[in-house]
């Protein structure tokens, strides 16, 4: 524990040595920036002197510093009451607007103080606005013209890390929920449930073990390999169901009846990978299985009205009650099936979950989008 | 403690007597055969499919040991230890409980915690030898032979008393996902009014199938509501369950009396019935 302490730096002190390292860095900059205003000067006027030098380099360091407190002022104005940006780089930038008020406030601050500290240094009484309007409006733009670029170039700079920062938060969360899903899809209890039941199977009826065997190769196949490819056809998602559901049949015995309706029209309709895999987990992990007894899970494809409808319905144990059991692992399924949905599809597309009729009871999940986006622009 | 002065078993050369609790057909079928190998003189002397029939199975056969999966449809297996436990004969030991679990992180932590006998799904030749090795010799002991009749009393009560305080922590133990936030109103529809009765009034809730009465000082409510969801959103300091059907307000409580044979019940402050304490939750019930 005291090691801990000790080897841990005070939270304060970091931000405070980048400040001071980034602040040092400034000074460095106005210097070089103020030699070259200084040589291009003398080149121009033909004077050469050190004072030019000495005026230069002061002018320099009171436009960055002016420009530098104005700018932090200016953003801490403007988010005052707003939540700060992700980056610091963004929560420095007031805007063009306002950016635009501080350079030419800030070197107009800066030449003044500049001038003033240069007189200190050197002891003479220049006044930069004295020596007419012509030196003192050259004097402004020279001094204007590389806090612009400066400005410029930190801006676009603090843009791209931003945009950077951004895109690698994307990514991150993207992997996550790639683990999710993979996590929910090869849910460990379904699998170690039928691997079990595999074993047991082994000894009874070899055949059918073998048969098993190879419906949980394709699943696990099609599960492993799903986010690969963008789109399937209909057909095809229907048989990675079936496996799935022989799987289940062989777990939960008769006690879970199945119907799969694919018309032969729409066999070949492109859709996500898997997505409906979901919903009939869930169907069966919190409808059916809950349900002593069990019941009929049904899913169906139709073609209604220009849009495709893909409908799951379970007679289990229905909505009100599945919420109340559940302890785990709600939820995640539903919103992830959403969101590929719009993702792909947009608002066009639309998921809807309901308690079944009052007689059959369970859950009924329907989704739907129109038949012509069928064949997404976005492959992602 | 419950007293057990009549042998419980009428001849110890009869086999053990066993139930398995599994919903998958294929799964029972096979712990049955794997069982049969690896204790041939065993006697399954029924395989129920859920939590309930598990629970009504039990209390009718009362074998000497459960073996009881956690996930089935209806009751779970640890629901339907609870009951079988609260509902067994006070006069017999308590069977032997070994749960079965595919993978639960939860479950299988808990049952780590609590030292409870579990297997693992698919259930390997050479671990159920073991377990059987070891239950084969907690029933052989807790079986009067004869010359040390008291011996395996003594046997069966610490058997019992184990089973007891494994469940109980077992119960206790905090369930997977989040916590939710903790009532502090509770809302009671009867026709076109909404009762709104603040949770320091309960004295108690009952289970009653599937709703729960709420019973304060001067009034009843009836929620539609299952003890179970209710429980993790009511402060476990205040409202102490004390049977799987009744959960106490704890300053409620006036007396906790206990008769000859360890049965708790506890006297209310506020209302004149007396409520029962299981065994399970009866050890909360001491002097300080």
């Amino acid at each position: 524990m005291a090691e801990q302490s000790i080897s841990a730096p005070p939270a304060a002190a970091l931000p405070l040595r980048a400040w001071a390292l980034r602040s040092l860095r400034h000074v460095g900059y106005a210097l070089v920036l103020g030699t070259g205003v200084a040589v291009l000067l003398m080149l121009l006027f033909r004077r050469s002197s050190w004072h030019t030098l000495v005026y230069s380099w002061c002018i320099s360091m009171g436009c960055s510093v002016s420009i530098d407190v104005l700018r932090h002022l200016a953003s801490a104005w403007i988010y005052r009451h707003e939540p700060q940006p992700s980056t610091q780089a963004l929560a420095d930038w007031p805007g063009w607007g306002w950016m635009s008020a501080c350079l030419v406030l800030g070197t107009l601050s800066g030449i003044t103080l500049g001038t003033e500290l240069a007189n200190l240094l050197i002891g003479r009484k220049d006044h930069v606005f004295g020596e007419g309007i012509g030196m003192g409006a050259a004097m402004l733009l020279i001094s204007l013209l590389p806090g612009v670029g400066i400005t410029y170039y930190y801006h676009a700079r603090g843009r791209l890390q931003a945009a950077q920062a951004l895109a690698e938060a994307a990514q991150r969360q993207a992997a996550e929920t790639r683990l999710k899903l993979l996590e929910s899809q090869l849910e460990p209890h379904m699998l170690f449930n039928t691997l079990a039941n595999l074993r047991a199977l082994i000894a009874l009826d070899p055949e059918r073990a073998q048969a098993m065997l190879d419906r949980l190769i394709d699943f696990l196949r099609a599960t492993l390999g799903a986010s690969r490819a963008p789109l399937h056809p209909l057909s095809a998602e229907f048989s990675r169901l079936g496996d799935y559901l022989a799987l289940m049949q062989i777990r939960m015995g008769d006690r879970l009846r199945v119907e799969l309706d694919l018309p032969a029209a729409l066999a070949g309709t492109p859709v996500p990978p898997l997505l409906l895999q979901p919903l009939v987990e869930n169907a069966i992990k919190h409808g059916l299985e809950p349900k002593r007894g069990g019941g009929l899970i049904h899913v169906l494809a139709a073609h209604e009205a220009g849009e495709l409808v893909l409908r799951v319905t379970d007679t289990g144990v229905g909505p009100a009650a599945a919420a109340a059991n559940a302890t785990t692992g709600t939820g995640f399924g539903l919103a992830q099936v959403r969101e590929r949905l719009t993702t792909l599809y947009g608002s066009g597309a639309s998921l809807q979950l309901e308690p079944g009729t009052a007689d059959a009871g369970g859950t009924v999940v329907t989704l739907r989008w129109p038949l012509a986006a069928t064949a997404p622009s976005t492959t992602t | 403690m419950p007293t057990m002065t009549q042998p419980f078993v009428d001849d110890p050369q009869l086999p053990a007597t066993a139930l398995i609790a599994e919903d998958e057909p294929l799964l029972a079928q096979a712990l049955q055969a794997e069982l049969k190998r690896a204790w041939p003189g065993l006697n399954i002397v029924s395989l129920a499919p859920d939590g309930d029939s598990a629970i009504e199975q039990a209390l009718a056969q009362l074998p000497e040991l459960l073996f009881l999966d956690i996930r089935m449809p209806g009751r779970s297996g640890l629901e339907a230890a609870q009951a079988v436990v609260e509902d067994w004969p006070a006069e017999r030991p308590l069977p032997l409980v070994v749960f079965i679990t595919a993978y639960d992180q939860y479950a299988l932590q808990a049952f780590e915690a609590s030292a409870v006998d579990y297997l693992l799904k698919p259930v390997q030749p050479a671990r159920l030898a073991a377990a059987c090795e070891r239950l084969r010799g907690l029933v052989a002991r807790r079986r009067p032979t004869g010359a040390a009749p008291t011996q395996a009393l003594a046997h069966a009560l610490t058997d019992s008393e184990q089973l007891v305080s494994q469940l109980r922590q077992l119960l206790g133990a905090p369930v997977a996902g989040s916590a939710p936030q903790l009532l502090s109103v509770i809302q009671a529809s009867s026709g076109s009014v909404v009762h709104m009765v603040p949770v320091e009034d309960v004295v108690y809730f009952e289970a009653a199938d599937k709703y729960v009465r709420v019973l304060t000082a001067t009034q009843e409510h009836l929620i539609r509501t299952s003890l179970r969801e209710l429980l993790p959103q009511l402060d476990p300091q205040r409202f102490w369950q004390v049977h799987r059907g009744t959960v106490v307000q704890a300053r409620e409580i006036e007396q906790a009396l206990r008769d000859e044979a360890g049965r708790v019940q506890l006297v209310l402050r506020h209302r004149p019935e007396r409520l029962n304490v299981s065994r399970i939750y009866a050890p909360r019930f001491k002097g300080m």
